[in-house]
């Protein structure tokens, strides 16, 4: 009876240092963790989002339903940093950038083995599961 | 209706280590802006305290200052909208007046940076992002405005050397400003010489030399309506028109990285509410906490054609002697960054200006002038402009 609840802080996986821990999103780390990068859709109006949300500002509606990120968009911009913030600093230089699936945007990192020559604004590339040393995951983008 | 103006304007000195507390910080730019209105403390019926939380210890500074700055028992209440704070806390006070709740309001803006190191500055100023989605991949600040810069670079032909010159501007006016933190000349060949600490890489493509600094700082505003202004003041500035936008926080939700679409929707507000043109803006302070935000500045307001903001940087055009005078006290870049204080800097600038007091910063016989004030990455944007 007495037992305590647990929580499900699922979330404080994703990403080398994540400042969030629990949130109604929380399998898009179960998928993260079977190697699917992930999206939600409302189930009432059909609009999509990246990231996933659960719930719909169209409709208000708070039935939403996966999707996989699949195929490849178009490389929208990108920049090397050459200074992190706190908890980063090991992984310098890498890569952020924003991809344009068309229905969708998404922001993240560039896989590490593309380098800055590999880049130009405008190419196609892909969305992956990554997983850290650490053991967190995220996702970063590889040439399609 | 009638109008809103703005009977006195403070700022303390802005420099990276004030050595005070913030209510003292407060007090510099509100003695000054008292001063400069020449009213007593029972004169003002409220106070709205701007900036951004996180980088002080006191919780709701608010109570504190309207104790300290001798503003009790009037109402009080804090104000946050990342870097467009101050000039967010203007258009509370103009609403407040015009309801006709208050008379005579100060908005004070302030921040304290220097009691947290750089890098934990860095990392607070990154969770002005999307701290679910976008700091876990670590994030900040620079490496935003830089895809922008990279994006306008590859639609727009803009070059690293275009983002020099506007620093390299910002440098010679802020020379003229005795509260600028910054104050030494910045040249094209420090910005280009890869020995120099200026031209070192932050987040491709840009350099220190592109980025403003931290700072510690305060700016008061005394805001007034139309018939206490003039019944108080023999020179107010009014407030010709107000614009405010919002943009989704992650970069995700953005159609654009050429430009910055809170600052296009607040200008058009902005100019449409005050009946004029971005041809009529005689004098201007934009949001540059980064060269690339100035160049975006000049065609977000309307200044230039899309694509086409370097040419004015590159035809002088923007310098205090040319057509188009913009941050004439040197802006972010040289007076630094005082994220809360920063918008009532401006806005004090263009009231001195207008009112042919800003010394060696003064443009010849202003009539108009624009400020605009951005929070986070284009996630706040406000427009105001003021006219004698």
């Amino acid at each position: 009876m007495d037992q305590k609840k647990e929580i499900d802080d699922r979330f404080k996986k994703f990403g080398i240092v994540s400042f969030t821990a629990t949130t109604k999103v929380n399998d898009f780390i179960d998928h993260l963790e079977e190697g699917k990068v992930m999206g939600t859709r409302c189930q009432d109006c059909g609009q999509v989002f990246f990231p996933p949300r659960a719930d719909c500002y169209k409709c208000l509606s708070s039935k939403v339903e996966w999707f996989e990120v699949s195929g490849s968009g178009k490389l929208l911009t990108f920049s090397k940093l050459v200074y992190a913030p706190v908890g980063f600093e090991e992984d310098l230089p890498y890569f952020i950038a924003v991809v344009d699936y068309g229905d969708y945007k998404i922001f993240g990192r560039v896989a590490k083995d593309v380098t800055g020559e590999d880049l130009t604004i405008g190419m196609e590339m892909k969305t992956v599961v990554n997983r850290l040393p650490n053991g967190q995951l995220n996702y970063v983008f590889e040439k399609a | 209706m009638g109008k809103v103006g703005i009977i006195g304007v403070g700022q303390s000195a802005f420099a990276r280590r004030y050595e005070g507390s913030i209510r003292e910080l407060a007090f510099e730019a509100f003695k000054e802006a008292m001063t400069d209105a020449q009213i007593a403390v029972e004169d003002i019926d409220a106070s709205i305290i701007c900036s951004a939380p996180e980088y002080d210890k006191q919780r709701s500074p608010s109570g504190v200052f309207a104790e300290y700055l001798g503003l009790i028992p009037q109402p009080t209440c804090y104000l946050e909208s990342l870097c467009s704070s101050s000039s967010m806390g203007l258009r509370l006070a103009y609403a407040l007046i015009q309801a006709g709740l208050h008379d005579v309001v100060a908005v004070l803006g302030f921040q304290k940076m220097s009691e947290i190191s750089s890098a934990e500055s860095q990392e607070r100023m990154g969770r002005g992002a999307d701290i679910q989605w976008e700091s876990p991949f670590g994030t900040m600040m620079p490496a935003y405005y830089a895809m922008f810069a990279k994006a306008h670079m590859e639609k727009y032909g803009t070059t690293a050397e275009d983002l020099a010159l506007v620093r390299v501007k910002a440098a010679t006016h802020g020379q003229l400003n005795p509260k600028a933190a910054f104050r030494k000349p910045v040249t094209m060949e420090m910005l280009t010489d890869p020995e120099h600490f200026m031209s070192g890489s932050v987040s491709d493509p840009l350099c220190v030399g592109d980025c403003c600094a931290n700072a510690d700082g305060s700016a008061c505003l005394i805001v007034a309506s139309e018939e206490k202004a003039k019944a108080l003041s023999d020179k107010p500035v009014y407030i010709l028109g107000l614009g405010a936008a919002s943009a989704s926080v992650n970069m995700s939700g953005r159609d654009m990285f050429t430009g910055l679409k809170v600052a296009q929707l607040a200008s058009q507000q902005a100019y449409e509410m005050a009946g004029v043109t971005p041809k009529e803006i005689d004098v201007a302070e934009v949001h540059d906490c980064f060269t690339i935000s100035e160049i975006m500045a000049y065609e977000d307001l309307g200044f230039a054609k899309p694509g086409e903001g370097a040419e004015l940087i590159r035809r002088k055009e923007t310098y205090l002697e040319g057509s188009k005078p913009v941050n004439v006290d040197g802006g972010l870049l040289s007076k630094g960054h005082p994220i809360g204080a920063t918008g009532g800097s401006q806005i004090r600038t263009i009231v001195l200006e207008l009112r042919g007091e800003a010394g060696e910063m003064q443009v010849k016989d202003p009539e108009i002038g624009l400020v605009h004030n951005i929070g986070g990455v284009g996630l706040y944007g406000t427009v105001t402009i003021l006219g004698r």
